[in-house]
């Protein structure tokens, strides 16, 4: 734990990073509390009056069904964070897997897995999901997840690959060959505890990169389903009244940009603590 | 060399069909039967499916399907579609020009602007300008391409009027125009898209081009053009950008894909005539053969570029060859 704490400190001692973390923290806060201090966001208060403009009952305005845009986003910002995190976690844990057990053993078990990663990195994630998800007339959330996850781990099980080639020529991984540990042993004691630095940078900039993507999926109408509000979603339903009413696109458009900039900042930061050469 | 080259090929060769393989074991092991969407509200009686399945060859073995799918590949042919009722590898060709000149255009304007915008940043290493650079270019790379690509429409293809804000060519025009006015009615529908594209995939060059150069920049013959009293421009673009440039043609492997995934959000908002609407209308039609058949072309140009890549950068910098 040591050294994930390091890199923590060393990135929120940087300013973009302290900037990252402090918004992901707001935007994260908000995502728990903020669904039980906001209006209802599938309630229709006035279905008649259509979508009413940023006031002051409703700072983000209303969409088209006259529902309240601002805690349509904010709840939102709950099912967003909450796929992603459930996903990447999923891919992490794949990716460290995958990484450990093909540079660590190497030969015909590392060939294979890596000719299958190789293959799968050609088809961009996208596609894979898109073949994947048309199946269903309404994706279910679970399978969003769990679907986003398994797409996620190709490049993260090579970088923690050659971190472990790198590792296992070290003198106390074959010190602790010669005194006769076991493969799960010197895996779990000795290899993954120096690859989760690069895999935390990775999962940071990973979170980013799949808010993207499920907001992408539910746009095309293959992620979260309605009446579920999602920021993907919501600027699908924008489209319909871009030019009557463009606040309903525009703010869970700024929520996107916000959330997964402060991410990437956060893990620039992260990835300058952990690897110093690029900064 | 031309060891090398061949083994990359198989390499490459060996990719794709890994790729190939992976793309058929998702169709025919994702949950469900797609058959049983093609009836829309409609209930599809089990009559009607098993016509449906013998007609695509859906009652044969996996294994027979296979070898029937490769074969068809190899000749060409990757079915029907199920929207357009024409061949998928028609469609795709039909398809392909208008994707090529967008993602083409967007590759140049990243290879200008993107590397010179890079290069400065790293120059500048540190300063206000570096740090602005860097988070305004983060800001773009975090923006859904769909999202600016609706923003823009509405701002300056309705509210403005200023461009084109939907499909490649204006349908009024007349068909006598000569192609001086059709080349200009093409570039003004061409630049939205290709803005939206490269203001969200921007940072990605601009991000290699600078390590790039900062790598450069720290070697000692540098410092002896420095000492020389050498102009720091004629050290920037002479000495160091000519060694930062090989790094940054390997980002063109790693580009396609991130150019083709955002090209079907950004046709799909624009109506552009290219694969990336095309594949966006499949998966509303839930059009299996030609999501098939938009992915395996993909699947082909990302493994193809990054050989070509290999090769490129192989050719241009005789020290990687021994790698």
């Amino acid at each position: 734990m040591r050294p994930v704490l390091d890199a923590l400190a060393a990135a929120w001692r940087h300013p973009q990073g302290r900037v990252g973390a402090l918004i992901l923290l707001i935007v994260a806060v908000a995502a728990i509390v903020g669904p039980w201090l906001l209006p209802d966001p599938l309630s229709q208060p006035d279905i008649l009056a259509g979508s009413m403009p940023p006031g002051l009952g409703h700072p983000f305005g209303t969409d088209q069904l006259n529902r309240d845009i601002l805690s349509r986003v904010v709840t939102g910002a709950r099912i967003s964070l909450g796929v992603a995190l459930l996903a990447v976690a999923l891919s992490m844990t794949l990716g460290a897997a995958v990484g450990l057990v093909s540079g660590y053993l190497g030969g015909v078990v590392d060939a294979a897995l890596m000719r299958l990663v190789d293959g799968a990195l050609a088809i961009p994630r996208l596609f894979i999901l898109l073949l994947v998800l048309a199946v269903w007339e309404r994706v279910p959330v679970l399978a969003l997840i769990l679907l986003i996850g398994a797409t996620g781990w190709f490049a993260t099980s090579r970088i923690v690959r050659a971190e472990v080639l790198r590792l296992r020529e070290e003198a106390y991984v074959r010190a602790a060959e010669a005194l006769g540990a076991r493969r799960r042993r010197i895996i779990f004691r000795h290899l993954l505890p120096n690859v989760v630095g690069p895999l935390l940078v990775t999962a940071t900039l990973a979170v980013g990169d799949v808010i993207l993507l499920e907001a992408g999926l539910s746009f095309l109408g293959l992620g979260i389903q309605p009446p579920l509000p999602s920021w993907g979603g919501m600027i699908l339903d924008s489209k319909e009244v871009l030019v009557s009413a463009p606040w309903a696109g525009i703010f869970p458009g700024l929520a996107i940009v916000i959330t997964v900039l402060s991410a990437n900042l956060f893990g620039d930061a992260l990835r300058d603590a952990v690897d110093p050469r690029g900064a | 060399m031309s060891g090398w080259v061949l083994r990359r090929a198989l390499q490459a060769a060996v990719t794709f069909l890994v790729a190939l393989a992976i793309l058929f074991v998702l169709m025919r092991a994702a949950p469900g039967d797609p058959l049983l969407r093609l009836g829309g509200d409609r209930p599809i009686s089990p009559k009607e499916i098993a016509v449906l399945r013998a007609r695509y060859g859906l009652d044969q073995p996996v294994g027979r399907q296979l070898t029937a799918f490769v074969q068809g590949l190899v000749h060409g042919d990757l079915g029907v579609s199920i929207e357009y009722g024409r061949p998928v590898t028609a469609l795709l060709t039909e398809r392909l020009p208008a994707t090529l000149l967008l993602g083409g255009s967007v590759l140049l304007l990243n290879f200008t602007v993107g590397l010179w915008l890079g290069v400065r940043q790293a120059v500048r290493r540190g300063r206000r300008e570096d740090r602005w650079l860097t988070t305004l270019s983060l800001a773009g790379y975090a923006m859904p391409s769909f999202w600016l690509g609706l923003v823009l429409a509405w701002l300056v293809g309705i509210h403005w009027r200023l461009l084109p804000a939907a499909g490649m060519q204006d349908p009024l025009l007349s068909s006598d125009a000569g192609w001086g006015v059709r080349a200009v009615d093409v570039l003004s529908h061409l630049v939205l898209p290709v803005l939206t594209l490269s203001v969200v995939s921007i940072a990605a060059t601009m991000r290699h081009q600078r390590s790039a150069m900062l790598e450069v920049l720290r070697l000692p013959y540098i410092l002896t053009a420095r000492a020389k009293g050498l102009p720091e421009r004629d050290i920037t673009w002479r000495h160091a950008w000519r060694n930062a440039l090989f790094p940054v043609i390997t980002l063109f492997g790693l580009w396609l894909p991130i150019l083709v995934t955002g090209s079907v959000f950004v046709e799909a908002v624009f109506a552009w005539p290219g694969l990336g609407s095309l594949a966006a209308g499949a998966v509303g039609n839930r059009d299996y053969p030609l999501l098939m058949g938009t992915s395996l072309l993909v699947a082909a140009l990302v493994v193809a570029s990054g050989f070509a890549t290999d090769i490129a950068y192989a050719l241009l910098d005789p020290r990687v060859r021994l790698a």
